[in-house]
């Protein structure tokens, strides 16, 4: 603002105003529903979810091996040169732990999210999910981690087939 | 100097609304409040105006689809060449970038840029607006929000650079308090880094205290190509250079610790403005900073310092307004408010009027020549960087 200038447009609602609703509100649910395609690499991974393998892309020109797989590569820009499966094991690269819900509430438990680099894909390539079995205090960058998959009569073809990934012991694989 | 674009661009006259959370003003009104003050201070009216261009943030937030030709009266555009930009929370700064190119291309020779949100409007929150801005197969299905995928990052940028929470809550610190000075702030407070690590925690390591409020508002400015700018007034600040980039939308498949598309912006906009030096040839700068820890990330991607060095030049006082390097004297998106589009505006209103010398209070105490605004935006991984010359 210049101090040329001495008066500053803007009037504020007054917080009782609000409550007492004086304010319209119009309370709207969308009734528009999306189906959203998956794409062909997508697809594919969601149905490997289900058998409980994790499905990935393969560039051959720079050399990549991508989670999640899709089916050009956006480097090289061709379409991609092979599918593989990369481990249900992989590393912590950076996590958060939300202690608020989507619309800003409180929770009682909370939340830990992680970027996970899966083992076998290239160096970095990291899907987003969540950490269980951990208290949020106890969870360490580069901990080793292991996705808890639903029963596989419970699968649905969604990322939430893995319920979470879980801290790795020592040794184990 | 290599002239890009045909014409040299001038801002001429800026203006802003207050930022508030629940103001009684809807969109329009606040664009017009904004336009008319920009008007007055450029000494022009509408009918001067060739073009507009406007920017404004996720339609959500107002609920209203395609909110561009809702505030088209607001913003001045009947009858005129108009067009609504967005990039997402890169926008604020990417409005005047376009407003540039209208007139440096020679279409035109005087162009009015607006920008608006008013998020208040969404219940009970507006976070709950960016729900579907996520990958519907890969992301949604987990819940994700927008704090938890900046927590990620903030919590990574700690990590490869070994900075602490103490270091990053000072930029709160600053900025707070350096909003004390700005007559339309919202949040102006003087608070201590205990405040900050003592507040609420939202989604570790982001606290209450580390983050910018809901905002409504809007900010304008009035661009003139030279040969008019010239006549209308005696001190022009002008866009010597521009600079825009986005990264890979697949962010979990980048390292978060370093904005590598900031850099790539500003490496445009450095070229632009012939900037060899970045932190000896930039006087003051206009960094976004939703949260506190993007100051610090924000001007290494800016090159105004090496890779983990912001939190050592903040704790030096180097940022602040007395300081070899003023960041935010506004006292930005943490003290003055967050209406995403107008936010990052008012950024570059801000450096127009340091660069006049008719920032007041908040004006930095080195004889600031150039000055720079940034904003960020899109799934972490948009920069839009302006430089700006008195
Ligand atoms: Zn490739």
């Amino acid at each position: 603002m210049s101090e040329k200038i001495k008066e500053y447009p803007g009037h504020r609602i007054k917080t009782a105003d609000l409550r007492a609703g004086l304010v319209p509100l119009i309370r709207y649910k969308p009734e528009a529903k999306f189906a959203f395609s998956a794409g062909a690499a997508m697809s594919r991974f969601l149905e490997e979810l289900k058998n409980g393998r994790i499905l990935a892309s393969v560039c051959k020109k720079c050399g990549r091996i991508m989670v999640p797989p899709r089916t050009f590569c956006e480097i090289c820009f061709k379409p991609v040169d092979d599918y593989t499966y990369v481990k249900d094991t992989g590393k912590i690269n950076t996590y958060s732990v939300s202690f608020i819900a989507a619309d800003a509430s409180r929770v009682k438990e909370p939340t830990i999210v992680a970027v996970i680099e899966l083992d076998g894909a290239s160096p970095g390539m990291g899907i987003l999910h969540k950490i269980g079995e951990i208290d949020w205090k106890e969870v360490k960058f580069g901990m080793r981690v292991k996705a808890v998959w639903k029963p596989p009569e419970q699968r649905e073809g969604a990322i939430t087939d893995i319920k979470y990934f879980k801290p790795l012991k020592e040794g184990e694989e | 100097m290599e002239m890009f674009g045909k014409r040299r661009v001038a801002v001429i006259g800026a203006g802003m609304t207050l930022f508030r959370r629940n103001l009684k003003e809807t969109g329009k009104e606040l664009c017009w409040e904004a336009a008319k003050m920009a008007l007055d201070q450029a000494g022009l009216e509408l009918k001067d105006i060739e073009a507009v261009v406007m920017g404004t943030a996720p339609d959500a937030f107002d609920g209203v689809h395609m909110k561009g030709e809702y505030l088209a009266d607001g913003a001045g555009a009947r009858k005129k060449p108009y067009m609504r930009v967005f990039v997402g929370g890169g926008t604020g700064v990417f409005t005047p970038i376009a407003g540039w190119w209208h007139v440096a291309s020679g279409m035109f020779d005087t162009c009015l840029v607006v920008a608006e949100e008013k998020m208040s409007s969404c219940f009970p929150h507006p976070a709950y607006a960016f729900h579907t801005i996520f990958d519907p197969i890969m992301a949604r299905p987990l819940g994700v929000t927008l704090i938890w995928i900046f927590a990620l990052e903030m919590h990574r940028y700690m990590h490869v650079h070994g900075i602490k929470k103490e270091q990053i809550a000072r930029v709160a610190v600053k900025n707070k308090q350096n909003a004390l000075d700005h007559p339309c702030a919202q949040l102006p407070q003087k608070i201590t880094v205990e405040d900050v690590l003592n507040s609420e925690v939202l989604c570790w390591p982001v606290q209450r205290l580390d983050i910018s409020p809901t905002s409504d508002g809007a900010a304008v400015a009035v661009l003139a190509a030279e040969h008019v700018a010239k006549q209308l007034t005696d001190n022009p600040v002008w866009i010597d250079g521009v600079g825009w980039c986005i990264d890979s939308t697949y962010w979990t498949n980048r390292d978060l610790y370093y904005p590598k598309y900031v850099e790539c912006a500003a490496r445009m906009a450095y070229k632009m403005a012939g900037i060899k030096n970045p932190p000896k040839e930039i006087d003051v700068a206009e960094v976004y900073d939703p949260f506190d820890y993007k100051e610090l990330h924000h001007m290494e991607g800016l090159m105004l310092c090496r890779k983990g060095e912001a939190p050592r030049l903040t704790e030096e006082g180097v940022t602040q307004r007395d300081g070899d390097l003023p960041i935010n004297p506004s006292g930005g998106l943490l003290g003055v408010g967050n209406p995403i589009a107008a936010a990052g505006m008012m950024k570059v209103c801000e450096i127009f009027w340091q660069l006049r010398g008719e920032a007041g209070k908040r004006q930095v105490k080195k004889d600031a020549r150039t000055g720079l605004a940034q904003a960020w935006g899109d799934l972490m991984q948009y920069g839009s960087v302006i430089i700006m010359r008195s």
